[in-house]
């Protein structure tokens, strides 16, 4: 288990750091920050003063030595927006994305499994149909369409939801959640039914069902452990998607999550919440793929013998 | 064009276990015609597929002669005409209801149809062509290409592609081509995967050694022997990502960094006819429907192409109806 987990960590640590180097470039040739922080009229000493005082002034080798120097110790600088530290704005935005998008996969792969086991328990009876004509149009809805009907319907004509805005019970998570959840939950059905599908074609359920076991233990107990791989390597790169979802929804309904502070930091040449921001999300996603990558090899011993000691 | 296509029928033939079985005992007939009877015969069976294919094709032909038709109607302002609802008394352009500036909401669909799909075809097609080049070649090679090839799709993918459209696009301007490349280089990962396991399994079949051992050089091997085989799934991926790229696309738009007016793409019209919601839902939800119904329509024909050219699934769709009844829980051929 540890040579494979040891192995899998350096390989995906190569793409995380590639990810924090791409953004450091990209930010920096949006333009500079200097013509979009100071008046007009500044004379060309302020405009000096402040390139030096942010660092601007530097080679752009030195400033990316700063830069990673910094992040080694947690520091990615402050604000050029708010004045705040950077990782104070970024922790504080991320906990709100976290149970968005947890509070999201939880329910679009339980859901999934349920639904997608039922359809593929009988190839192309009625079940099976409703099932994969709903999962294809969910995955296939434009999600900031979907949230903008939810408003339109739930929102205005009926009144029951609250349009925007984080206070309240737990009816302001219901559109947010909602608009999160199609794509992922329409995908991982079609997922969960075909590799279902194939399973319960395999001789061992064939024996099970023989045995006399009810289609509850041969849907759960046989076939969905053997099933599961696939639905796994999904639902890893789809919760990699939710950050898509997350930047939409949190837009729309106002959300002070990390996809908005992303998209305004972008916006207004922000680098350091940009950085920061995009190193937290790329190190999430590494701790997801490695969670992913774990869950195969309990689920699937061949995974794990795989790898040479 | 599946595996018994012409290109791969004449080579020491494949006599991979199991998968290519139920296709070898169709009748001579069957085999004599040509292939397009057949895949006829299947859209017909599958009566969603059909429905989709038909939208499809409806969509390409707005597209492509839409424009030629409403001329500049898509533009042309009425502010007298401001945001009349749908109706059948104000003419053809006025089926739909107009917007805010008095323009026909029927025109600017048709306009926005061709300006969507000028983005999500050329890009799928740019993904699909680099990402099944490098990904067979890595495949059929294998080792030290196969892995970089691998790490560097791992790379693209393991980041939003949102993210990374939103932070390109606002560094180079927001124009229909880079949107066009930045979902293109986006999207290359999803068939070089693809393509690279379907190499991958691919060589060490006996007619791709045979003919290696006659000689033929890799390049067309690659291109003789193992692309057919890999294409069917390559199409029916591409079928699927055509729906992620459209959507990815309206996003951008919506977002307001991805087509600029005064173009006009779906997403765009979603965006703009959104503060008008509680007055003029028309503008808001008629665009979006334009979005679902293509999209879905490609994601069933994509289902249905999954069926159509996997041998072992295939006679879902050539059985008659009555025997694929609701009792076949597993395809009579794979019960041991």
């Amino acid at each position: 288990m540890f040579p494979f987990l040891r192995k899998r960590m350096i390989s995906s640590a190569i793409p995380l750091f590639c990810v924090v180097l791409g953004v450091f470039f990209l930010a920096r040739m949006t333009g500079n920050p200097v013509d979009l922080y100071l008046p007009l009229s500044a004379t060309a000493e302020q405009r000096a003063e402040f390139s030096a005082a942010q660092g601007f002034d530097l080679s752009i080798p030195a400033q990316l030595w700063n830069y990673l120097v910094d992040a080694a110790h947690l520091d990615f600088g402050t604000s050029l927006r708010t004045g705040q530290p950077a990782t104070e704005m970024v922790l504080d935005a991320f906990p709100v994305t976290l149970q968005l998008a947890g509070m999201t996969m939880l329910l679009a792969i339980t859901g999934a499994v349920v639904v997608g086991s039922l359809a593929a328990y009988r190839p192309n009876s009625p079940v099976d149909r409703i099932a994969s004509l709903l999962s294809m149009t969910a995955a296939s809805i434009p999600d900031f369409w979907f949230a903008i009907m939810g408003v339109l319907v739930f929102g205005v004509s009926l009144g029951w939801l609250p349009t925007s805005g984080t206070l309240g019970g737990p009816e302001i998570w219901v559109l947010p959640i909602a608009t999160l959840l199609i794509r992922p939950f329409g995908v991982l059905v079609q997922v969960v039914r075909g590799s279902m599908v194939t399973a319960l074609s395999a001789p061992y359920v064939k024996i099970a069902r023989s045995k006399g076991a009810t289609p509850q233990r041969v849907i759960f107990g046989h076939a969905l452990r053997n099933a599961v791989t696939p639905v796994l390597t999904v639902a890893g790169d789809l919760a990699v998607g939710l950050v898509n979802g997350a930047v939409i929804v949190e837009t729309i309904f106002g959300w002070p999550g990390i996809g908005k502070l992303m998209i305004d930091s972008i916006l207004q040449r922000d680098f350091a919440v940009l950085q920061a921001a995009v190193l937290l999300t790329a190190v999430t996603i590494f701790a997801l793929n490695i969670l992913v990558d774990v869950c195969h090899a309990l689920a699937d011993p061949r995974v794990r013998q795989a790898v040479p000691a | 064009m599946s595996r018994e296509d012409p290109t791969t029928a004449d080579d020491t033939d494949d006599t991979g276990p199991g998968a290519d079985r139920p296709t070898a005992d169709r009748p001579p007939a069957a085999r004599a015609t040509p292939h397009r009877a057949s895949w006829w015969r299947m859209l017909g069976r599958d009566r969603a597929a059909s429905v989709a294919a038909v939208v499809l094709t409806l969509v390409t032909l707005v597209a492509l002669f839409g424009r030629l038709v409403i001329g500049d109607r898509a533009q042309r302002q009425d502010l007298d005409a401001s945001l009349r609802p749908p109706s059948v008394g104000d003419g053809v352009y006025g089926l739909l209801g107009t917007d805010v500036l008095g323009r026909s909401v029927l025109a600017r669909l048709v306009d926005a149809a061709a300006t969507t799909l000028s983005v999500a075809v050329p890009a799928v097609l740019c993904s699909l062509v680099i990402g099944a080049a490098l990904g067979l070649w890595a495949g059929y090679h294998g080792g030290r290409r196969e892995s970089v090839a691998l790490r560097v799709a791992d790379v693209i993918l393991s980041f939003p592609s949102l993210l990374i459209a939103v932070v390109v696009l606002y560094v180079f301007s927001p124009s229909a081509l880079n949107i066009v490349l930045i979902l293109a280089v986006a999207r290359i990962p999803v068939y070089l995967r693809t393509a690279r396991a379907e190499a991958a399994e691919l060589r060490s079949r006996l007619f791709v050694d045979a003919a290696r051992t006659f000689g033929t050089p890799s390049r067309d091997i690659i291109r003789r022997h193992i692309l057919p085989i890999a294409l069917p799934t390559l199409l029916t991926v591409a079928t699927l990502d055509f729906c992620f790229v459209m959507l990815t696309e309206s996003s951008l738009s919506f977002l307001g960094i991805g087509i600029q007016p005064p173009d006009v793409s779906w997403g765009l019209m979603v965006a703009q006819g959104r503060q008008y919601l509680q007055s003029a839902w028309w503008i808001t939800v008629l665009p979006g429907l334009a979005i679902v119904f293509t999209t879905v329509s490609a994601t069933v024909l994509a289902a249905w192409a999954r069926i159509a050219t996997d041998p072992a699934q295939r006679w879902r769709l050539t059985l008659p109806t009555k025997r694929r009844g609701a009792s076949a829980a597993v395809p009579p051929e794979l019960i041991p």
